[in-house]
């Protein structure tokens, strides 16, 4: 934890995007997290992944709940809209933002508890409905405000910080979203900017569900020998699927690939996600056979990371119901109170 | 790449730009820390020990440590390194007591200086407390050599001269010979001094050859010799329009001077451009403030002159130009001749060494300037116990360089006068401390202070132009000079790398200010430099590489912009990153000092 905020000089060379802003501008106040936090590296990386995407800061909204990784938001996008809810209770909170203004950008961030445990059916009901969103799970394993307990996401069979082991089976919050409808799913790990970034950018230009579990060792609790969430277990293991490059605005392809080695999907705003294979029988368009692949890899001890899922068409909430396209905040009192004629002929039609 | 060694203390002391690019190799830093801690007599004697005249310099130096600082690399300005030091000199408390003893009872050896100006005086003040007897020679009454005699008043009192030029002439040990010229080098070796130092300046100023120059003599003087005797108060007053002919500080001494003396219509004349000038930017931005045009690009051609006086001179108007082989050259731009009328012309075109008084049968060899063949490092001629530095070793410099020399010399004759090699140079005092006092507290400050430069109060020109001795500059004060202070990046408190500590979280690179921290693939230089975070692109910068660790990758840190923050040591989960304190001394003579482990 620091008390002096970061100094505002930056590199007499540092780039700025398609707005004008660097990368500093999209940084929010300085982080009172314990050194060494992967959630501090998870916060960096969306700060770079939203410089990249040219994004607008007052166009995005983070949402969170309670916890170490809810309190990042205050760390990145301090120009941005932001909701630190009830424990547990961001999905909820989020899904009703979007449904009054489906133009902003919703990046829901929350732990392992926060998503796991306490606010699971809010987890699991807000990707079952589709809501347009990227979720990022900063996940450690530990509940690390209370001194670090086992959360639901650590592994069974694996070590506390003072040797208890783990006896409770884990939630694999990746094999929930994608059984749940979740139409962007991936994993990474805070120590693997280079993978995390894109994955984020990815998420972000996704017009659906997107969820993205992010290993993130908590170095205070959980960053031990027999932890399966520490900086060296996951390096270990990391097995990852694909390498992402997200690509706006149509750039030819220049690396050299082998035939069969890229595979690109053009997502539903444009932008080409394109996928350089690690593993050459990875479809990560088909869910049932990915599901499976997870399963599998996991009973080997591996740890599955990259984009796990795309589905290329997404459905989201507003269309499912139907809702009206603009934001309920530039509608006129005629269209947001029609009056009792209006609801009478709503219960007529009931009758 | 060759990972860093930073066991070596070139080093990290290269990463201290300004205390590397003094030729004194003042610590920096760590006066300045002390200015803002309001421990001025510290801050003085931190400086008095390096570079010997602290107040002189703090209003007179070139400062080769400002363009050298990093902080003129993250924003618009440097810090104003060289008027902070100033401050220290200006609000010490009595600091005599601090000075080294000179002890009662000399070591039986006796140096002769010949010349009392800032090299000789730093031979001295080293050696001194040694028990060495130096004897030191000057022409004029006081000490201080062209710091007294070319240095006008408005620029730097002559209080500030008589206290630091006492400091070392008045606490024993040194004899002074003031008016007396050495006129034979012989005559002095024959005296039995164990070794002599050279440290005469270059005392001849260059003159002007061009039609005229001879019969309008009795209004065209030398540049030099003109401030010396405006010094001396032999001259008071000078003509209503004066031409001053040249681009260094003396020519802008010179015509600042003249403005003080009755001239009103003072003219700058270069050869070259305004650009090209070799006065340094705040003395060329000083005089024009007091209203003295500089006019560039023409070519003394004629002095006019009737009935033995001067009336004006005319100039040739010319141009740059790249010749065949690339060099530049000016040539004629075929616009008309300018005449410029005037009263009085001072000559400030360069200065030559002289060594009349030395004779050629002694063994001391000359090259084809006409300066002595010197070890660079050790300063020693080809005849053994005679040494040179200042301006009569590699000609004009400027007193920082001729301290620098002293103590150069100074280690050498010591190294003489034992019998000792004087080419195997003693090595600097370094200490490296950790600066951690706790999880997030450092002992210095290290929240990095967004203020701009702050200028220098001056007096008003109505106060300034009026009397030559009303000093223009009037200083920091104590608060101006803490802000000042708070500007200084602390480049001494370095980032000191551990790998076998480092788990590679990242938690360094994210938080860095200036993306100077990355880890990746080992490569060679050049090619590593292009793909960090940050491109490392400025090649006079080390780049900082330590291996091993345990993904096999390197931590590759660009030292060029560095704001020694210390924020990535502080969110160092493992102490990987400290924040060390680098300090470095200058190798001093040693003499016979008896180990203290030696003595029990």
């Amino acid at each position: 934890m620091s008390f002096l905020p970061k100094p505002k000089l930056h590199h007499p060379k540092l780039p700025t995007n398609a707005l004008g802003y660097t990368r500093r501008d999209y940084e929010g106040a300085i982080s009172t997290l314990c050194a060494g936090c992967g959630h501090d590296s998870i916060s960096a990386a969306i700060i770079q992944a939203c410089f990249e995407l040219d994004i607008e800061p007052h166009r995005v909204a983070k949402m969170s709940g309670i916890g170490c990784s809810s309190k990042t938001p205050d760390y990145f996008l301090g120009a941005s809209h932001g909701f630190n809810s009830v424990h547990g209770r961001m999905p909820s909170v989020l899904t009703g933002a979007n449904l009054a203004n489906r133009e902003l950008l919703y990046l829901g961030v929350s732990g392992d508890g926060d998503s796991a445990s306490i606010g699971f059916g809010q987890f699991a009901h807000s990707i079952r409905r589709g809501v347009n969103m990227a979720y990022i799970v900063e996940n450690n394993g530990v509940y690390g405000l209370t001194k670090g307990q086992f959360s639901a996401t650590s592994d069974k069979g694996s070590k506390a910080k003072k040797g208890t082991v783990n006896t409770d089976e884990a939630i694999d919050l990746v094999g929930i979203a994608m059984q749940l409808g979740a139409t962007y799913v991936a994993r990474s790990f805070s120590g693997d900017k280079d993978q995390l970034v894109p994955l984020i950018k990815g998420a972000m230009r996704h017009d659906g569900p997107a969820f993205i579990d992010c290993i993130s060792p908590c170095v205070a609790f959980n960053n031990h020998e027999g932890s399966t969430k520490s900086y060296d277990f996951v390096r270990e293991h990391n097995e990852a699927m694909n390498r992402l490059d997200v690509i706006t605005g149509r750039a030819p392809i220049t690396a050299d690939y082998a035939p069969g080695e890229v595979r690109e999907v053009e997502q539903h705003d444009g932008s080409v996600l394109r996928l350089r294979k690690l593993h050459a029988d990875y479809d990560p368009t088909d869910r049932v056979a990915a599901m499976h692949h997870l399963h599998e890899r996991k009973a080997a001890g591996e740890i599955v990371t990259g984009l796990l899922y795309i589905d290329p068409e997404p459905r989201d909430l507003h269309a499912n119901l139907g809702t009206v396209a603009r934001p309920l905040n530039r509608l006129q009192d005629a269209a947001l109170v029609p009056g009792a004629a209006a609801l009478e002929a709503i219960n007529a039609g009931l009758r | 790449m060759t990972p860093t060694d930073i066991s070596n203390p070139d080093y990290f002391h290269k990463v201290v730009d300004c205390q590397w690019a003094c030729p004194a190799h003042t610590p920096v830093p760590e006066y300045i820390r002390l200015i803002a801690a309001g421990r001025y007599s510290d801050a003085y004697m931190v400086n008095w020990h390096s570079n010997v005249f602290p107040g002189v310099l703090g209003r007179t130096c070139d400062r080769p440590c400002e363009p050298a600082c990093r902080r003129g690399r993250v924003e618009e300005e440097p810090v104003a390194i060289c008027r902070l030091k100033r401050v220290a000199a200006d609000n010490k408390e009595d600091v005599l007591p601090r000075m080294p003893p000179i002890p009662a009872v000399g070591n039986g050896r006796r140096i002769a200086c010949i010349g009392a100006g800032p090299s000789s005086l730093t031979v001295a003040r080293d050696l001194a407390p040694l028990g060495y007897e130096v004897h030191v020679y000057d022409e004029q009454s006081k000490g201080g050599g062209f710091i007294r005699s070319q240095i006008p008043r408005f620029r730097l009192p002559e209080s500030v001269i008589d206290e630091e030029v006492g400091y070392i002439t008045g606490r024993g040990g040194v004899v002074t010979h003031y008016d007396q010229r050495v006129g034979s080098l012989r005559a002095l070796l024959a005296e039995g001094y164990d070794a002599v130092f050279v440290g005469a300046g270059a005392p001849r100023g260059r003159d002007l050859d061009v039609p005229g120059r001879q019969e309008a003599a009795a209004n065209i003087h030398i540049g030099i010799d003109w401030l010396s005797s405006v010094s001396f108060g032999h001259v008071e007053k000078i003509g209503r329009r004066v031409i001053v002919l040249g681009g260094g500080n003396t020519a802008m001494d010179c015509c600042r001077s003249a403005r003080r003396l009755g001239g009103e219509q003072v003219t700058v004349v270069v050869r070259s451009g305004f650009e090209e000038m070799k006065a340094s930017p705040w003395e060329k931005e000083d005089a024009v403030k007091e209203g003295i045009p500089i006019r560039n690009y023409l070519v003394p051609k004629q002095v006019l002159h009737e009935d033995g006086r001067l009336t004006g001179m005319v100039f040739e108007a010319v141009k740059a130009e790249r010749d065949a082989r690339g060099r530049r050259q000016l040539v004629p731009s075929g616009e008309p001749d300018v005449v410029i009328e005037a009263d009085e012309v001072l000559v400030a075109i360069g200065q030559e060494n002289a060594f009349p008084w030395i004779e050629g049968d002694l063994g001391i060899a000359f090259d084809r300037w006409g300066l002595p063949k010197l070890d660079e490092a050790t300063l020693q001629s080809t005849l053994p116990q005679v040494f040179f530095g200042g301006d009569a070793a590699f000609g004009p410099k400027n007193i920082i360089w001729a301290v620098a020399h002293g103590h150069q010399a100074a280690v050498s004759i010591d190294l003489f006068c034992r019998g000792e090699d004087v080419a195997q140079r003693p090595p600097p005092d370094v200490a490296m401390s950790s600066q951690k006092m706790g999880i997030h507290e450092w002992s210095y400050d290290s929240a990095v202070s967004l203020d701009l430069r702050f200028k220098v109060p001056h007096a008003e020109n109505e106060v300034a132009l009026r009397d030559i001795k009303t000093e223009v500059e009037l200083g920091y004060d104590r608060e101006l000079a803490f802000k000042e202070a708070q500007r200084c990046l602390n480049c001494d408190v370095q980032t000191v790398f551990t790998s076998k500590l480092c788990i590679e979280c990242d938690a360094c690179v994210d938080i860095c200010p200036v993306d100077c921290i990355t880890f990746t693939e080992d490569g060679e230089e050049q090619e590593l430099r292009d793909r960090l975070k940050m491109p490392a692109l400025n090649l006079e910068q080390a780049i900082y590489v330590a291996d091993g660790l345990k993904t096999g990758r390197v931590m590759a840190k660009d030292e060029d912009v560095c704001l020694h923050c210390g924020l990535c040591a502080e969110r160092c989960p493992t102490g990987a990153w400290d924040m060390q304190k680098f300090l470095l001394e200058s190798a001093r003579p040693k003499a016979e000092r008896v180990p203290a482990c030696a003595t029990r």
